[in-house]
């Protein structure tokens, strides 16, 4: 309401502002002070994409918050602190026992604090829903090609986002110091003794003397509430503000092209579908909480070096390390030059970080190979990418092996085998599975866009089986309606990389090695569709379709005919046909118009 | 698919109507087996015996039973070893669980239903005792779970929760082993099996667990049966794997349903 | 793909990205644009919208009940001592908790889906290199700010400078040596635990030290040292314990096969292993008492006890050090002195 700008508006329509008279003048006070109209003009009708698989990204977002609330709470009533004292709250099993302050104070959360074990349950089931999100959301990101420029640092950046919540997860579980964490602990501590030259000393630091001392708790809250969080929340709004600049990629699809984005506006749509799915994703986390039991710390009771139970599993986000530990086979130390070298604690710690690392630089790996540099928006279909995402499957079977690894003892109590003879399966899976599993999808990959080539050329089996004059049976195409043809027709090919001589008339061996891992990435394509070649795919199908047609009414015009000939009466079979079973015809105008559901691939 | 708009197939050919008809099949299918194992199971439940058996029908039992593995003076075969010294607790314990009579070798005597009744066990159990003394029952006292609870917890993490599991769900040893699950075990075969060490699980006398330790321990794991968990169905109390693969498949696979139903277009 | 059009395209004339190996169709197909409109049943039926609009407030209305639902359980479920009320209490509110969560979301995307408006938009991206003149303005900038401060051509300044923020930094890192204890050697501590010769053998945890006698074949006792029962955990009852932990077996004397040297640690069939793991320092408690193996359930390692606790499966490299253990003139069973090699998990120094 300022009168030193003169807006050009002329009387409102209604007399009050939009929201009502508070609401204006609330928004004119703030924005006098900040300047965030600038902010609502811009992004307040921002356009999202629409796929359910865009999605996943939130399921991170929001159980994230989630932990973040839950676990404010829980800081006013836990003692991150391992001085000796003894239990007697309600307990009975626990009464008595001499216990760190930790663990006491997490067994009063649970048994003498209302709502307490509900929130320490929120939020231990939250973290799970926290790292799995992540994982599918970065799963969905790598098998659509969504790390390409101008996105490969947002997909660092939710690497580390990844790590630091696994991270956040460890440090959080181990704080209660009860036996199940303080193995883990044990084990963490035994891996690092485990690293030449550095191993004993970053021990002796970490837990501040011999294991397991007492600072080993209070340092992990550190970490879990302040240094782990900040970071992690900063790294958070850098990947978003990310995505705001960059917008979010989308599928091909009508009128999507890689120079725009379609979909709906941020508010009210967006906002509104977000914020449900917020409420959604608490909701069922909470629900889970209120049912199922997490981390029964009172049955583990407090740490101790003699104690262990069976069935010791870190959360399932760790337990790719526990496994790849566990399939180690045995002897794999030698001592050398009057020291020890453990290569069963460092051949799985080196495996596991290059494994990460790999994943890590990914994108950079995929830009170097195929040279593009220009920006990518559209996300691939993961058929369309077949390399690619046999190499992810790869991945995935490679990680899923040594998950699987980390409850082989149970794997072998509830399938009645072996602990041996799984151990020894998923070695054998460990070097094989990934291998497999590569040429198996890419095959399928190839096939399924071979698949998608014959839908657009040929149309889809429509079930319609139809006799010819000759005798021969025929299943009936139907061409594909042309909004969803276009999905399947869109997509990038790429050729191999052809290595020419520099000036000196060498082939330096870098560009050879480019050559080469090129030809492996793009060898079995498609090649791509010209508009020609669909136009002229379009007219072949309707003609043949058309002649049928023709050829259909003849046929029964002259059964028609005969049964006229002969006296019999007339069976109506082509008007109970067409009333039941339109002739393709039919069906083809049907879809052209915009009533009713077109046609499905 | 084609989909034709106009009106949907009554009578004989309604989609509906196979659904309804296997429907009904699965449930008479189902219905019929109910019946019948419960009748099966009704009749495999045997009357208390009007009378109680001797050591002679002790006796007489373990000759039909128990003498083609263990030789008709105990004294063993290749099939099966020699009960000296088990006395009338092993045998308890080992028939009163199923374990014995051993229906095939494997790497354990696993758990299957009991063939006898609780008359025909004791009277097996006082014709051993009486031919092969060995570990007896407890007195009443040690069974009656007013025991020690923490300290009974706490000796059960050290001594038995290794194989067993902190909240008795069991666990997997060496070669196609495992140590049971405890949550159905009776406070008798408790005691049975830490005295008698069946199998591969370690003997456990007086002098390493006293009889006060045994009733706190019994007390114990009865109060855990007694009591479970205050947080919700404990997924069997398998610890992270099981809440791994729960959240993966029920908290993951209902979030991303909900995505799907979140993006799909309204009718 | 089709030919790309970058609305600021003029401004951005220096950039010309290469496309690499990507294929570059003369022909394209060409993008159908968007498919008409297909109205919702909300948009087509007035009493189907005012359904769903009643479903969504509905819904809303039912959240608010539920909240106070969450609170009423709150007050009407205490805390009592037992564990079923805990369980009440905390399954009641959290219910009514979720579902108070779930209508708002289940009402919002209701709203979205079904009442607003599901009218698809265009909205053309910028290309996310800034333009050409944004560019060379930034340029500007700092060829300013290098002229003005020389930081370009002062090798000197600019060299020294990195040179003393790197340094400062190094203080800092320095101070986190704090984290470890001053005076204590941890290869030294690695090497030695509490066993001392003479020091009888203890039941874990009590503490009550055990005869020859008392171990019969096929048990399995839990041991420490008789002294660490003493300890207080500030004075390092367990660490101590984490080094010292045992496990005691008797085996039928022919079963077991020793080295000769070891031939005098065992007694009379008695043997001591120290509990910690070679592998990763988890206690290997699973005794199984026919075929003699021990069990680590952490990663599987397994040790023949008949046969100097080597590793027969496993990650594991080492066998499990082993106690030489004797009989004092009491008959309790004593340690003859410390373990000869550091127990649990490798580390570096160790030889």
């Amino acid at each position: 309401m300022s009168t030193a700008t003169a807006t050009s508006a002329p009387e409102q329509k209604k007399d009050a502002p939009l929201g009502g008279r508070f609401v204006g003048a609330a928004a004119n006070y703030i924005d006098e002070r900040t300047s965030i109209s600038g902010l609502v003009k811009e992004l307040g009708r921002k356009i999202f994409p629409d796929h359910w698989s865009f999605m996943l990204g939130e399921i991170a977002l929001w159980s994230f918050v989630v932990v973040l609330l839950s676990g404010t709470f829980l800081t006013f009533f836990f003692q991150a602190s391992m001085v000796e004292t003894h239990y007697d709250g309600s307990y009975p099993l626990m009464r008595g026992v001499a216990m760190s302050a930790a663990l006491d104070s997490t067994l009063n959360i649970s048994f003498d604090l209302r709502g307490g074990l509900l929130v320490r349950q929120i939020h231990h089931w939250a973290a799970l829903v926290f790292v799995a999100g992540i994982g599918v959301h970065m799963l969905r990101v790598f098998f659509t090609g969504a790390f390409r420029k101008p996105r490969e640092l947002n997909w660092v950046i939710g690497f580390v986002l990844f790590v630091l919540a696994m991270g956040e997860g460890f440090t959080g579980y181990s704080l209660p110091d009860d036996l199940l964490s303080g193995n883990g602990l044990r084990i963490i501590d035994g891996m690092i003794k485990g690293i030449p030259l550095i191993g004993t000393w970053t021990s002796f630091l970490l837990f501040g003397g011999e294991f397991p001392g007492d600072a080993i708790v209070g340092r992990l809250y550190t970490l879990h509430i302040l240094l782990l969080p900040a970071i992690l929340v900063a790294l958070l709004a850098l990947h978003l503000v990310l995505m705001i600049i960059n917008k979010h990629t989308q599928f091909a699809g009508p009128a999507r092209t890689n120079s725009n984005v379609v979909g709906y506006p941020m508010l009210p749509v967006y906002a509104s579908k977000m914020g449900g799915f917020f409420f959604l994703t608490f909701g069922v986390i909470v629900l889970i909480a209120s049912l199922f039991t997490i981390n029964p710390i009172w049955n583990y009771g407090p740490y101790d070096p003699s104690p262990v139970s069976a069935g010791t599993q870190p959360d399932w986000y760790i337990g790719f390390a526990d496994g790849a530990l566990r399939l180690v086979p045995p002897g794999w130390e030698f001592v050398w030059l009057d020291r020890t070298w453990s290569f069963n604690i460092i051949v799985p710690l080196v495996v596991l970080v290059l494994f990460i690392l790999l994943v890590a630089i990914y994108p950079f790996i995929e830009a170097w190979i195929t040279g593009d540099k220009r920006e990518h928006h559209i996300a691939q279909r993961p058929r369309n990418a077949a390399t690619r995402t046999a190499i992810g499957v790869a991945g995935v079977i490679f990680y899923a092996t040594l998950w699987a690894a980390a409850s082989s003892d149970l794997i072998a109590t509830h399938f009645m085998l072996s602990m041996e003879g799984v151990i020894h399966f998923l070695q054998f899976t460990l070097i094989l599975g990934p291998i497999i599993g590569y040429f198996v999808a890419k095959r399928i990959a190839i096939a399924l866009q071979k698949k998608d080539r014959e839908v657009v050329l040929h149309g889809y089996e429509s079930g319609r089986i139809v006799r010819l004059p000759g005798g021969e049976y025929i299943e009936v195409h139907q061409p594909v309606d042309q909004y969803d043809r276009w999905k399947l027709i869109d997509a990038e090919t790429y050729e191999p990389y052809v290595p020419r001589p520099n000036a000196k008339g060498n082939i330096p061996w870098h560009r050879n090695l480019r050559a080469a891992i090129s030809r492996w990435f793009f060898e079995d394509r498609l090649t791509p569709l010209t508009q020609a070649e669909i136009a002229a795919a379009d007219a072949h199908q309707h003609h043949s379709l058309d002649h049928m047609d023709e050829e259909e009414a003849a046929e029964i015009a002259g059964a028609d005919q005969r049964a006229a000939e002969d006296g019999r009466p007339v069976n109506a079979v082509g008007e109970k046909a067409s009333a039941e079973w339109p002739s393709p015809k039919a069906l083809n105008e049907a879809n052209e118009t915009d009533e009713g559901d077109a046609p499905r691939a | 698919m084609a989909r034709f708009k106009k009106h949907r197939q009554s009578g004989r050919r309604s989609p509906l109507a196979a659904a309804a008809l296997i429907g009904i099949g699965l449930l008479i299918t189902g219905g019929v087996y109910a019946g019948a194992s419960a009748a099966v199971a009704a009749t495999s439940e045997t009357e208390p015996a009007a009378s109680t058996l001797t050591v002679e029908d002790g006796q007489k039992l373990f000759q039909a039973n128990c003498a083609t593995c263990h030789g008709l003076d105990l004294q063993g075969t290749d099939a099966g070893p020699s009960l000296y010294g088990v006395g009338e607790l092993a045998v308890h314990f080992q028939v009163s669980t199923g374990r014995m009579p051993l229906q095939a070798q494997a790497p354990q005597a696993p758990q299957k239903p009991v063939q006898f009744t609780d008359e025909q066990i004791e009277a097996l159990a006082s014709y051993v005792q009486a031919v092969a003394p060995g570990p007896a029952y407890p007195a009443s006292e040690v069974l009656d779970g007013e025991g020690d609870l923490a300290a009974g917890a706490e000796l059960f993490r050290i001594n038995c929760a290794m194989c067993h599991n902190v909240a008795g769900a069991g666990g997997a040893l060496t070669e196609g082993k495992y140590a049971p699950n405890l949550h159905h075990t009776t406070a008798l075969n408790m005691y049975a099996a830490m005295v008698t060490g069946p199998q591969n699980m370690p003997v456990f006398n007086d002098m390493n667990l006293t009889l006060e330790d045994k009733r706190d321990i019994i007390s114990a794991l009865l109060w855990m049966q007694e009591n479970p968990s205050p947080g919700g169905y404990a997924l069997g109390s398998l610890g992270p794997v099981a809440e791994g693969l729960f959240i993966w498949i029920f908290g993951i696979g209902t979030l991303i349903a909900v995505t799907v139903w979140i993006t799909a277009k309204s009718n | 793909m089709a030919h790309d059009v970058d609305p600021l395209e003029h401004e951005r004339a220096s950039w010309k990205p290469s496309s690499g190996l990507a294929v570059e169709v003369s022909d394209p197909a060409v993008n159908p644009g968007l498919p008409p409109h297909r109205e919702r049943i909300t948009d087509k039926d007035p009493a189907a919208m005012q359904r769903a609009v009643r479903t969504v407030y509905t819904l809303f209305y039912l959240s608010v009940a539920a909240s106070i639902w969450a609170v009423v359980a709150y007050m009407v479920f205490p805390l009592d001592g037992t564990l079923a009320a805990v369980h009440n209490n905390s399954m009641f509110v959290g219910l009514g908790i979720a579902f108070a969560l779930l209508a708002i979301g289940i009402g919002a995307i209701h709203w979205s889906k079904a009442v607003m408006s599901d009218k698809e938009y265009i909205e053309p991206r910028h290309a996310t290199r800034g333009r050409d003149s944004t560019r060379e303005g930034a340029i500007a900038v700092f060829e300013a700010a290098n002229e003005e401060s020389g930081f370009g051509r002062r090798a000197m300044i600019r060299n020294s400078l990195i040179a003393a923020v790197v340094a400062s930094v190094i203080p800092g890192i320095t101070l986190f040596r704090g984290l470890a204890p001053e005076g204590e050697d941890p290869v030294e501590l690695l090497e030695h635990t509490m066993w001392k010769k003479g020091m009888r053998l203890a039941l874990d945890p009590t503490g009550r030290p055990i005869k020859a006698s008392e171990v019969t074949l096929g048990s399995a006792f839990h041991v420490i040292p008789e002294e660490l029962a003493k300890l207080s955990h500030h004075e390092g009852y367990l660490e101590e314990k984490a080094k010292a932990i045992v496990l005691l077996m008797r085996l039928p004397q022919e079963d077991l096969i020793e080295a000769e040297d070891r031939k005098s640690w065992s007694y009379d069939g008695i043997v001591a292993y120290s509990k910690v793991c070679t592998h990763v320092g988890c206690p290997v408690a699973l005794y199984e008492q026919l075929t003699h193996h021990l069990l680590c359930p952490c990663h599987q390692s397994q040790f023949d006890v008949a046969d100097g606790a080597k590793v027969i499966f496993g990650p594991a490299a080492r066998p499990l050090p082993q106690l030489p253990i004797t009989v004092d003139d009491e008959g309790y069973l004593v340690a003859q002195s410390d373990f000869t090699e550091p127990v649990g998990p490798s580390f570096w120094e160790r030889h």
